[in-house]
């Protein structure tokens, strides 16, 4: 299938969490047409897996409620799932762009009742939980998704459960002899949104990530803490289900390290500082946070949050770079390292160890055009011809709300390009 | 050579870091360190140390000379290279041990009975007189490092090794009488003492 669905006026927007959205949206509430395009299921990306946003410590749901409202009420945006960038040819003003979208089985007749769900009994990692549970294989990515319909795995296609969820289906939502598709698109401009990922923390060896089941990521963590995650928010340990009560949070664990990534990754301080409030919401005076950093960097008005926390009486911080982890013989974590304020040595045991892992442009993982400018991390610059931005997280390491600041940043420059677009065309 | 350390002191007064960055080997990664403590918590001697690198690092920074190249920390290191593949900056830590012990004994300061100063001086006395390691000789400095009675008992101590080496041919009791040498000695000298000359107008040494 090879039709035209845009013209050069139209911003593409690749990439559909929180930074998409904002982009796509401010540029379609300034009356540009937009196509917001994602790779996953569903809208929202790494936002939506959180439990909590800092400062605030409110709810990511909130956030993205206003957003998918403010989507559902413009005709402006045309919002693409499942769908990936292949090849961006032509220059500022007339790119021709080439979309994958995958085959989701599952149509717009779907209304979200989940009998395909309990009809398929095949299970899947949840790829929306980090691998810390599985899920049907005909599933809706999570409580928010957006658009609010099941994604039926390619896993089960020709088999008996494929079959389950078609007789399931009451609506006839399911499609079983869906393809793969490629649309070619012409867009005056493109905002890459591609966001970040966590650090591998299996590459940092002495850490043991791959190792020992109670050492997790910070990502790992939210899901724990959300209610609607694994452990319905408690804090469980992986090795053998017990309560986490005694925590340690290790700083740039990936970050300003020149083994790994290079960059301070700018947002892990004021995490791990949420997550000790966490462990507090958990426990009460019963819980107990340790945080081991080099040096803790929570800049302009988000100190107000360190010095908070600082005088958490269940918090204490150790400022040391932890030199590696062992497992004792109760599978607790014992850290090792010397600190710097005295240069004791210590060897300290935890119930879980949660590693503040760096940030990654996602798009190390993504082919985008030759044209584009990255820095020596990886994260966008722009592109050589002016015509493509970066937005969010993919440009540097952000947090929600210096994001959405990128994001609207990049919608004025990509308004820019179509505005001097549509004047020489007259 | 207490001269000599005489003379730095009034040359860097008390910049301690700029003395060691001019004439430490690799002394211009100390500014480097960020102080995360991961080579102090690497290191697989690391509570057998006086101060771990780290500290050395600060202690360098803080201008405490004196402690620092009096210390026996620096020479307990045995170049495993954990801290260089560990550390964040890739500082080159064991190098800089190293060039500090090095300074150390230059300005004469290094403790005197430290082990591996002593075996380090009775090598480089070897090897310099002809080219080559004679481990006869070599072997006998070390046991009488400690006094003469001492040497006695610790070779005879080691007697079946060193009879068990004469057999396998790899030690020969006839080296005592001068023993193998390079074909050229006095040109060894010479270029050794060149690259001394080189190395003290690089880092600003008064000639001797």
């Amino acid at each position: 299938m090879t039709d035209s669905i845009a013209t050069s006026q139209t911003i593409l927007v690749v990439g559909g969490g929180i930074s998409g959205m904002t982009a796509a949206l401010e540029a379609a509430e300034c009356g540009k047409q937009v196509m917001l395009i994602e790779r996953n299921a569903t809208l929202g990306g790494r936002t939506s897996l959180l439990y909590r946003y800092f400062p605030k410590m409110c709810h990511p749901t909130c956030g993205l409620e206003i957003n998918l409202r403010r989507l559902k009420g413009n005709r402006n945006v045309r919002v693409m799932t499942m769908t990936q960038v292949v090849s961006v040819i032509g220059s500022r003003g007339d790119y021709t762009v080439t979309l994958k979208v995958a085959p989701r089985y599952v149509n717009d007749h779907c209304t979200g009742c989940g009998d395909c769900a309990k009809a398929v009994e095949a299970e899947i990692d949840n790829p929306y939980e980090y691998g810390l549970a599985k899920t049907k294989a005909a599933y809706l990515p999570h409580a928010m998704a957006y658009p609010q319909r099941y994604v039926i795995d390619a896993s089960i296609i020709n088999t008996p459960d494929g079959e389950k969820a078609l007789a399931a289906c009451k609506v006839g939502a399911v499609d079983l002899a869906m393809q793969e598709e490629t649309i070619v698109v012409k867009v005056g401009t493109v905002v890459w949104a591609t966001g970040w990922k966590p650090y591998d923390a299996a590459k940092i060896q002495p850490y043991g990530y791959d190792r020992y089941a109670n050492v997790i990521t910070s990502l790992e963590f939210e899901r724990l803490a959300d209610p609607k995650g694994p452990t319905g928010g408690k804090l469980l340990r992986p090795s053998d289900g017990r309560e986490a009560k005694n925590i340690a949070f290790i700083q740039c664990a990936g970050s300003r390290d020149e083994n790994h990534l290079r960059h301070c990754s700018r947002i892990c301080c004021m995490a791990s500082l949420k997550q000790t409030q966490y462990v507090r919401e958990a426990y009460g005076d019963a819980g107990k946070s340790t945080v081991y950093y080099i040096d803790l960097r929570t800049i302009d008005r988000l100190e107000d949050f360190y010095v908070k926390v600082q005088k958490d009486t269940t918090v204490s911080f150790v400022k040391s770079k932890v030199a590696k982890i062992v497992e004792d013989k109760d599978a607790n974590p014992v850290l090792h390292g010397v600190d710097t304020e005295g240069y004791h040595r210590y060897a300290t045991a935890h119930d879980l160890v949660v590693l503040a892992v760096g940030m990654e442009p996602e798009a190390n993982g993504i082919k985008l055009p030759d044209d584009m400018l990255l820095d020596s991390s990886g994260f966008i610059e722009g592109s050589r011809d002016e015509g493509m931005f970066g937005a969010g997280a993919a440009t540097s390491p952000l947090d929600v709300n210096r994001s959405v600041q990128s994001a609207t940043a990049a919608a004025l420059r990509a308004i820019k390009v179509v505005y001097k677009t549509a004047t020489v065309e007259g | 050579m207490s001269n000599q350390n005489q003379q730095a002191v009034a040359r860097y007064q008390n910049n301690f870091l700029k003395e060691v960055e001019d004439r430490v080997e690799d002394g211009d990664w100390v500014k480097m360190c960020m102080q995360c403590g991961v080579c102090a918590g690497s290191c697989p001697l690391g509570d057998a140390w006086e101060h771990t690198p780290q500290k050395i690092f600060m202690m360098i920074r803080a201008g405490k000379r004196e402690e620092v190249l009096k210390s026996d920390a620096m020479w307990m290191c045995t170049s495993c290279y954990n801290c260089i593949v560990r550390c964040p900056r890739k500082l080159p830590i064991t190098h800089i041990m190293h060039g500090l012990a090095n300074y150390a004994h230059r300005m004469n300061l290094a403790p005197q009975r430290q082990p591996t100063r002593v075996i380090a001086k009775i090598f480089w006395d070897n090897l310099v007189k002809t080219g080559r390691v004679n481990e006869l000789k070599f072997s006998l400095a070390m046991y009488f490092k400690d006094g003469f009675s001492q040497g006695i008992k610790n070779a005879m101590a080691m007697q079946s090794a060193g009879l068990g080496l004469m057999k396998a041919k790899r030690l020969n009791p006839f080296e005592i009488f001068g023993g193998h040498k390079c074909k050229d000695s006095s040109g060894i000298k010479k270029m050794i003492a060149k690259a001394r000359e080189i190395e003290d107008r690089k880092k600003g040494y008064t000639p001797l």
